[in-house]
């Protein structure tokens, strides 16, 4: 009988012992075919420890859970959401040494790290379509017959960077540039997928997508017919962030991991495992293919402040313009 | 007549299928911050919810009659693989059905290029007619199958005294087929209008913008963009008083079709075998398998290329997927078959489980995790709480196929039974089992297929070890890997369709 017990007990302690590491991440991040896996055996590689995901809609699943959330990192946070994120009083300081980024915009965010980042672009065929336009404006003035595919501000992440993208080069005039693209949207998705899916299967000349796209098509499957139209006005910047949950109960296992983030084993991983662009990565180590891509001088991103302050009038201005 | 055991039975799945409806409704209402009610956008959105989904669900059964019907009256080699395969744009995944459309219908398709021929403008897919279209590719099969079953249940009998009698076309409709389409339409209706008011995907990707938002789509904004619970649970249970309404409504339209019984013989349709009205159907079907299929065949058919590149988890997540439908199945079908035998002397019984369609998927798995939250890791529960949302959300269906067919049974038969004193076990085995072996292999067969394809709660629950085919699919889809995700997509339709197949075949030879 006491056998048993203390069997029992040492089972519990080298349970708690070995307890994984719990990330929570967006679907794509750790599916077979995101970043993730490889990111998981590289940490794990390091810390004698175990990581496990747990996907879905990270900022709606942590508010349901509140205090209770089994979350002990947090990765794949969009800055656009960041200060809803800090809202939640459930991150600690992410406590990074944070230099020498190679991201075009400075980053002074105490409680979230970024890991990748990427432009918002229009993505194109270059065997569908001879010469995209130059500018945002140019893009407005074209010919209502260029099709476009867009994912709608209200459920995706990507959506909402280009209605703050239009409402950082339009400001006021925000709605009249929706209402001038209304003609060319063939439809607004859901999701990214739906539209990058419509855009392949030639339904569309143009899809709100990433400057980094094209990297896919040319490392992947050696195909450089597919380009992003880079505008005079500037492209706003997609970054995606990292944190720990305050409440943890292995706040150094999350510190280490949050450490691991900037470091060149992880952000090695990025280019071709979420086809954006690390946030610290020295560009002689990017992949070739990498080279080939169009990148605009000029980036664009609100402070996190801003995109909260400002989200609800982007999205009233799409839902105005698109709606008239 | 009492059949104890069953109507007890049935009267609790019923009041377990309410509180599974309202229960998580109530938890999202709970854990709002503050009541904020509705705003006037949506309103728009309500308007523009019944509105479609009163298109498509008409526009859905005045399609599937007449291929109903000429698939009643024919015999032809392949009519078995027809109607099985007329079974898969329901079970279709979302975004591969919007792909087969836009293929066909879109700029690009041979719609387009047939009008740009004769150089009409090409019609748009996009907006209310699109999410119309859509909605009744999905859902015209749904109608074809049900009213189908209503038409093998004419016993031949009725039709072959229909012959003596020298009835033709016009009288066969009046006396015989009529009263089995007022005992049979309502329900289906029912059911297409409700699953539309609960659309979100289709309706955004083809309605072209935010013109055509739904209910749905307000209640994912509310809770993603907004996190605004209240106005979540005051849409999701506007929604859920609307579908009572429509319950309540078409039930009561519904009127039994009283043939008395048969001996479940299959005889030849004397009355419709002139060569035009062999035209007429030959065309209907043709036309039917054209508008159903072309776009499943333009959008699978790369993907046969890729199926053996597959990689292993994506097998291990069909195995995963089918083992979720097998389970549904059963249990729906165990749980249907109650219900059936209660709603005989309690019709609400028959309303509780229609609602299940109407509720919100994003509320209910949503209030679901907040309840499973105090007692655990909800996160343990992911396939569990998967497998419980398919059997309500398949109980509808289910009932549809039941429901008609246990009136039947109970008018036909009930007076014997209860003559012999034949009651509970005794009473399914010699009685209930035979007589409705066709709908419960049909329902066993739909809900299979159904939680087969269903990409709902497990996307607020997983982890990545328990993914499903359907998440697969999406994956593949957001890396950039449409070849492979067409593949995946070809594999769950095969695996669903073989299940249905399975199902009834075995409901045949029983």
């Amino acid at each position: 009988m006491r056998l048993t017990i203390a069997t029992g007990l040492t089972l519990i302690a080298s349970a708690a012992a070995a307890e994984p590491l719990t990330v929570y991440a967006p679907d794509y991040f750790a599916s077979e075919w995101g970043p993730g896996p490889a990111i998981k055996a590289a940490f794990e590689a390091e810390c004698d420890c175990e990581i496990e995901y747990v996907t879905g809609d990270l900022l709606p699943r942590l508010r349901l859970e509140g205090e209770r959330t089994t979350a002990d990192v947090v990765i794949g946070l969009n800055a656009d959401d960041a200060e809803r994120a800090r809202q939640t009083g459930l991150f600690a300081p992410h406590g990074v040494e944070i230099e020498g980024l190679t991201m075009p915009i400075e980053w002074t965010d105490e409680t979230f790290v970024p890991f990748n980042w990427s432009h918002t672009a229009f993505v194109y065929d270059t065997t569908r379509l001879a010469e995209a336009p130059e500018s945002f404006q140019a893009l407005l003035d074209a010919p209502d017959d260029l099709a476009l595919v867009v994912q709608d501000p209200r459920t995706s992440v990507s959506g909402l960077a280009l209605a703050l993208w239009i409402q950082k080069v339009f400001g006021d005039e925000a709605e009249n540039a929706w209402a001038a693209l209304a003609p060319k949207i063939v439809t607004v998705t859901r999701g990214w997928s739906e539209s990058y899916g419509m855009f392949t299967e030639g339904e569309a000349d143009m899809v709100l997508s990433y400057t980094t796209s094209p990297a896919y098509h040319i490392i992947a499957e050696g195909d450089d017919t597919k380009k992003a139209a880079i505008f005079e006005e500037g492209h706003y910047v997609l970054v995606e962030t990292a944190g720990q949950i305050a409440g943890s109960d292995q706040p150094e296992l999350a510190q280490a991991f949050l450490d691991f983030i900037l470091t060149e084993d992880f952000q090695s991983i990025i280019p071709e495992g979420n086809w954006s662009l690390p946030a610290k990565l020295d560009p002689a180590k990017m992949p070739e293919g990498f080279a080939q891509l169009d990148m605009p001088a000029t980036a664009l991103i609100y402070g996190s402040g801003d995109a909260e302050t400002l989200r609800d009038k982007a999205v009233a201005a799409f839902e105005a313009g698109l709606g008239r | 007549m009492s059949r104890g055991p069953g109507t007890r039975l049935g009267t609790a799945a019923a009041l377990a299928v309410l509180v599974v409806l309202l229960g998580p409704l109530l938890a999202v209402a709970w854990r709002a911050e503050g009541w904020a009610g509705l705003r006037a956008s949506d309103w728009g959105a309500l308007r523009f919810t019944l509105w479609q989904a009163a298109c498509s669900s008409a526009l859905s059964v005045l399609l599937a009659i007449p291929v109903a019907r000429a698939l009643a009256r024919r015999r032809f080699a392949g009519r078995d693989a027809v109607v099985l395969l007329l079974g898969a744009p329901f079970i279709l995944p979302v975004i591969v059905a919007v792909l087969g459309l836009v293929a066909v219908f879109g700029r690009t398709g041979p719609i387009a290029w047939i009008a740009g021929l004769a150089g009409l403008d090409p019609p748009s897919i996009y907006g209310a007619q699109g999410v119309i279209l859509a909605h009744v590719f999905f859902n015209m099969p749904l109608a074809t199958r049900l009213i189908l079953q209503g038409w093998q249940a004419i016993p031949g009998e009725r039709l072959r005294l229909a012959a003596a009698l020298g009835f033709g076309p016009g009288d066969t409709f009046r006396l015989l087929e009529w009263p089995m389409l007022r005992a049979t339409v309502p329900g289906v209706a029912l059911v297409i209008f409700l699953i539309c008011t609960t659309s979100f995907a289709v309706a955004l990707a083809l309605g072209g913008g935010p013109r055509a938002t739904t209910v749905e789509l307000a209640i994912y904004q509310a809770f993603r963009f907004d996190f605004d619970l209240g106005r979540a649970a005051a849409l999701g249970g506007v929604q859920l008083a609307l579908g009572g309404l429509a319950a309540f409504a078409a039930l009561r339209l519904t009127l039994p079709s009283g043939f008395g019984a048969g001996q479940d013989r299959v005889v030849p349709r004397w009355d419709s075998s002139g060569p035009l009205l062999r035209g007429q159907d030959g065309g209907v079907i043709a036309l039917a398998c054209a508008f159903l299929l072309l776009p499943m065949v333009l959008v699978l058919a790369e993907g046969a290329l890729h199926l053996t590149n597959l990689p292993a988890a994506v097998w291990t997540a069909a195995a995963r997927s089918l083992a979720i439908a097998l389970g549904a199945a059963l249990l729906t079908v165990g749980l249907a078959l109650a219900m059936a035998v209660a709603a005989l002397r309690a019709p609400w019984v028959e309303a509780a489980g229609t609602l299940a369609v109407a509720a919100s998927p994003l509320v209910l798995g949503t209030g679901l995790y907040l309840l499973l939250l105090p007692l655990a890791n909800p996160i343990a529960f992911a396939l569990p709480v998967t497998l419980l949302v398919n059997v309500v959300l398949a109980l509808p269906f289910a009932l549809r196929a039941l429901i008609p067919a246990m009136r039947e049974l109970d008018a036909d038969y009930g007076r014997l039974s209860a003559s012999l004193g034949l009651t509970g076990w005794v009473w399914l085995r010699r009685v209930g089992l035979p007589r409705l072996r066709r709908p419960a292999g049909f329902a066993a067969g739909l809900t299979a297929a159904l939680a087969a394809g269903d990409l709902g709660v497990i996307t607020l629950f997983a982890t990545p070890e328990q993914a499903t085919l359907p998440l697969m699919l999406y994956q593949l889809m957001g890396s950039y890997r449409m070849e492979e995700a067409k593949a995946a997509a070809l594999l769950l339709v095969i695996l669903s369709l073989g299940l249905f197949w399975l199902f009834e075949r075995g409901s045949r030879d029983a």
